[in-house]
């Protein structure tokens, strides 16, 4: 795999593959000196034109735990403000040696833009409404360590509730989720969904409380608090009564029912509860398994190549 | 002045289509028939081609002044000859507007330096394109204009646009509307659809196009004003162009080759030389825009010709400028793209166009004795592919690289001077 | 590629296991503080029925298993294919290990095992268990322990497994 921009692109073969990958990952993690030697003499470089704290630390927490150098540019330091383009901007980090970009963007596309101007892997940390695809494996991950589901997501019942509209976690989810077997439903009033629906692999409704007591898992997307201002819902009381995980709601969900969030939290507003009070939240799972998952991910771009595979 | 037989042609022009050779002399077209053999000719070779009147373009972004780094007059010029082109109305969006006489006349005047062909400004139809007041219509029209638009964007206040008619109705001029609801496509990158759903990109929805349509079909239908719609890209649009044309109102629509050959889902890999506004659509508006084409519905093929430079393509898709260039591959992506006979092809890019630019008294006209020699000769089954560097055009941003394409202009004459001849610019 | 010959069947198998199993509580004079550690993939079952064979002899030893894919010095140029997670549940500091594999060739897997495992702590003494030993060695490495000492040349493959060996020559 050269690049990993989006669940779709990368197929289920990879998305298995990085999975069982994440699980070594996590193994390290788990040790006391959770470091390996895996991608000494790489050099990761984050570049965040979009402010994401929590991203770029984990990615720089997976790179340095296996033994890669990384660089940060992130764009409040950057020469972006004095005009440079995208381009010039790239190819000047390129000249300094980098075998990986990992991106972040509040534009759709640019990791394929990117990819056009060096010959480093590219990692798409969040591209504007499009993709997220770490997000997304590490939902993965959660999901099937909790799950014990290693075999697949087949007969899983997901509901992604909330804008999906506007989310890139919401894209790169229903395509994960999919790929590996769950029945997606989709949550949300039409002004927050994307404008078609009917090619995506999903069950759309409004109804939360209809699906709320079937899901194993309850996946809550943030809400961003300028959509009011886009006339998209009329205000956050009504959007908390009709689609936030109400005190009233949390016990009508299922034993086992997980619920996840990939931060950071509205509280108040998509959760209504404290997250330390729902039984099946895995939210710092969630962030845990962030780092694994993108160890993974970097060793695969990093560390993989074309000769056949050694015999002992 | 050197004479020109072009020998060897098929003619077709608004009178038919007839085997015929044609000798060009002084500017005008001296003599047709066949097996003609004037002593002193130079003989231009049109075995197997279609000898036309020019084309006319209603629809080309020049960018001089304001935008020299992405095409200029002469250059933009340059190509229109090479693809054909004896006149190109130059769309107003410059800087500064072409909202005064001076500007106008600044455009005409770089135009007859170049020399490579007819360059009519169009005039905007408020002052700066900003849609809050009228340009002066009588004086432009008095310096030679005679199409006006905020191309670019769409007149939104519809008592202005009612004022703009109302006021137009004696002028002998033609409003043109570049059809968007601003507010239903604000930040929109690519058409409203699966597509945009899947790729996570704002989308431009059909409605936006529509409504606008719907809402200068009315004005005309109030006011009596002439409306020329400009690239018309859903197949709504086209019903409504049709059910208007049927009811007898005087409205025109072109449509642009990449909206007769191109879809949204080109976008998949995020390249911007694929963002056009209007976007490009799904099949069922290019089959829709086909067949509006086709039944007359769509009366002329119009490049919106849309140079940008590199690094300006090169942006994030949502602050990439949309557009793409038009006039050398127009003919090319139209032979390979409809499904109609080459003389009703010809006519959506010569004389059809020529009578809404009101050019028509010199342009699109009959190939005979005595009248002006605007001329191009094609092959119209040479298959060939876009090499940038061989582009005339000062940019390169066209997604057609890669793409065979059909029909390629051979020679052009613009007031029987050859401006392309073998396909080499001669200046 | 020529079909398998076989060079140990099962039962030899089995008798070289017991006799690598004596051979190593007789060296470690017991099994107090001895690990069995088999490398992934191709070394884990032979670390089980290693550690099956000294329980048989009266004596008890953990048994574990490390993966030592993100510890070779062929990172970056052959496909990333993870195999089962490492699992080591005992303590490695002051242990003396046992690396257990099924053929030892190159000498680079066992270098890349020994920097793994000396990660998870620092063991008194490193020992090194392999039913085959083929030869070819790239790195200053001997084994400790060796089923069956077997001469090939570098074209040809080697399997081990409990239901025996196989020898297959040819290109692959």
């Amino acid at each position: 795999m050269k690049h990993f921009r989006s669940i779709a692109e990368a197929g289920p073969d990879a998305v298995r593959r990085l999975l069982d990958l994440a699980d070594h990952m996590a193994e390290v993690n788990r040790r006391p000196n959770p470091k390996v030697p895996a991608l000494r003499g790489k050099t990761v470089c984050n570049v965040f034109f979009e402010d994401s704290t929590r991203t770029r630390l984990s990615f720089e927490t997976a790179a340095k735990r296996l033994s890669a150098d990384t660089m940060n540019f992130s764009v409040s330091s950057s020469s972006l403000n004095k005009g440079e383009s995208l381009r010039d901007t790239i190819e000047t980090i390129a000249a300094m040696g980098v075998d990986a970009f990992v991106i972040r963007h509040r534009s759709t596309g640019t990791p394929w833009q990117i990819a056009q101007w060096t010959n480093a892997s590219i990692v798409n940390a969040g591209d504007g409404w499009h993709a997220h695809p770490t997000q997304a494996l590490l939902d993965c991950a959660t999901i099937r360590t909790a799950f014990g589901r290693s075999d697949g997501f087949d007969g899983l019942r997901v509901a992604i509730v909330g804008d999906v509209k506007h989310s890139r976690v919401a894209r790169s989810d229903i395509e994960a989720f999919s790929m590996l077997g769950a029945d997606v439903t989709l949550v949300a009033p039409k002004t927050l969904l994307p404008p078609f629906t009917d090619r995506m692999p999903v069950a759309v409704t409004t109804d939360l409380d209809a699906v709320l007591s079937e899901v194993d898992v309850l996946y809550l997307l943030r809400m961003q608090t300028e959509r009011m201002t886009e006339a998209l819902v009329p205000d956050l009381r009504e959007y908390t009564a009709r689609f936030g995980l109400t005190p009233a709601r949390v016990p009508r969900l299922a034993d086992h029912a997980l619920v996840m969030h990939p931060g950071p939290m509205n509280r108040g507003v998509e959760i209504a509860v404290d997250p330390a009070e729902i039984p099946g939240s895995v939210i710092t799972q969630q962030v845990t398994n962030g780092i694994a998952v993108r160890m993974a991910v970097l060793f695969d771009l990093l560390g993989s190549g074309s000769l056949p595979e050694a015999t002992s | 002045m050197h004479e020109y037989l072009i020998q060897g042609g098929t003619v077709i022009d608004p009178t038919g289509e007839r085997r015929a050779d044609v000798l060009v002399r002084d500017g005008i077209v001296a003599a047709v028939g066949e097996g003609l053999e004037p002593p002193d000719a130079n003989v231009i070779d049109a075995t197997g081609c279609i000898v036309a009147p020019g084309f006319v373009d209603l629809h080309t972004h020049l960018r001089e002044p304001g935008k020299e780094e992405a095409e200029t007059i002469e250059t933009g010029s340059r190509a229109a000859a090479k693809g054909g082109f004896t006149c190109v109305v130059a769309m107003p969006n410059t800087d500064p507007t072409q909202d005064c006489v001076s500007v106008v006349e600044f455009v005409r005047n770089q135009g007859l330096a170049a020399g490579l062909c007819d360059v009519r400004p169009s005039g905007s139809i408020t002052v700066g394109r900003t849609g809050t007041q009228l340009t002066p219509f009588a004086e432009l029209a008095a310096a030679g204009v005679r199409i006006f638009t905020d191309d670019g964007s769409g007149v939104q206040d519809p008592l202005l646009m009612r004022r703009a008619f109302e006021y137009a109705l004696d002028l002998d001029i033609v409003l043109a509307q570049h059809c968007e609801v601003a507010r239903l496509t604000e930040g929109a990158v690519m058409h409203e659809g699966h597509c945009c759903s899947e790729f996570g990109l704002p989308g431009w929805p059909s409605i936006a196009e529509e409504l606008m349509v719907y809402r200068d079909i009315e004005l005309v239908r109030l006011t009596g004003a002439p409306l020329h719609i400009l690239h018309l890209s859903t197949a709504g649009s086209v019903e409504l162009v049709r059910r208007a044309k049927a009811d007898g109102l005087p409205v025109t629509a072109e449509a642009t080759p990449h909206h007769i050959s191109l879809t949204d889902e080109l976008l998949a890999g995020y390249s911007a030389l694929y963002k056009v506004n209007p976007p490009l659509r799904t099949m069922s508006d290019v089959e829709a825009v086909r067949a509006g084409l086709a039944d007359g519905t769509i009366d002329a093929i119009a490049t919106d010709h849309a140079p940008h430079a590199p690094d300006t393509k090169e942006r994030p898709l949502d602050q990439a400028p949309p557009g793409m260039l038009g006039l050398e591959t127009a003919l090319g992506v139209s032979l390979a793209s409809l499904d109609m006979p080459i003389a009703d092809v010809v006519a959506a890019l010569s004389w059809n166009p020529a009578k809404i630019a009101g050019v028509d008294d010199t342009h699109g006209r009959p190939i005979a004795e005595g009248e002006p020699a605007n001329l191009t000769v094609f092959d119209p089954n040479e298959t060939w592919e876009v090499v940038p560097a061989d582009l005339a055009s000062k940019s390169k941003n066209t997604p057609y690289v890669g793409v065979q394409l059909q029909g390629r202009t051979r020679h052009t004459f613009l007031r029987g001077q050859p401006t392309v001849l073998d396909g080499a610019p001669q200046r | 590629m020529s079909h398998p010959k076989q060079v140990l069947g099962p039962d030899d198998v089995r008798r070289a296991v017991t006799r690598m199993a004596h051979e190593i509580i007789e060296r470690n004079q017991g099994s107090v503080g001895v690990a069995l550690i088999g490398l992934q993939r191709g070394g884990v079952w032979l670390a089980d029925a290693l550690g099956e064979a000294i329980d048989r002899i009266g004596h008890t030893v953990p048994v574990g298993s490390v993966d030592c894919s993100l510890y070779r010095d062929d990172i970056g140029l052959r496909p990333v294919s993870p195999g089962s997670v490492s699992d080591i549940s005992f303590d490695v500091d002051g242990a003396t290990i046992v690396l257990v594999d099924d053929v030892l060739y190159t000498g680079r897997t066992v270098k890349a095992a020994l920097d793994a495992v000396t990660d998870y702590g620092r063991p008194t003494a490193v020992q090194l268990a392999v039913l085959v030993d083929r030869g070819h060695r790239e790195l200053p490495i001997r084994p400790d322990f060796v089923g069956k000492n077997l001469p090939t040349s570098s074209d040809e493959q080697v399997v081990a497994t409990a239901d025996g060996v196989t020898i297959s020559s040819g290109e692959r």
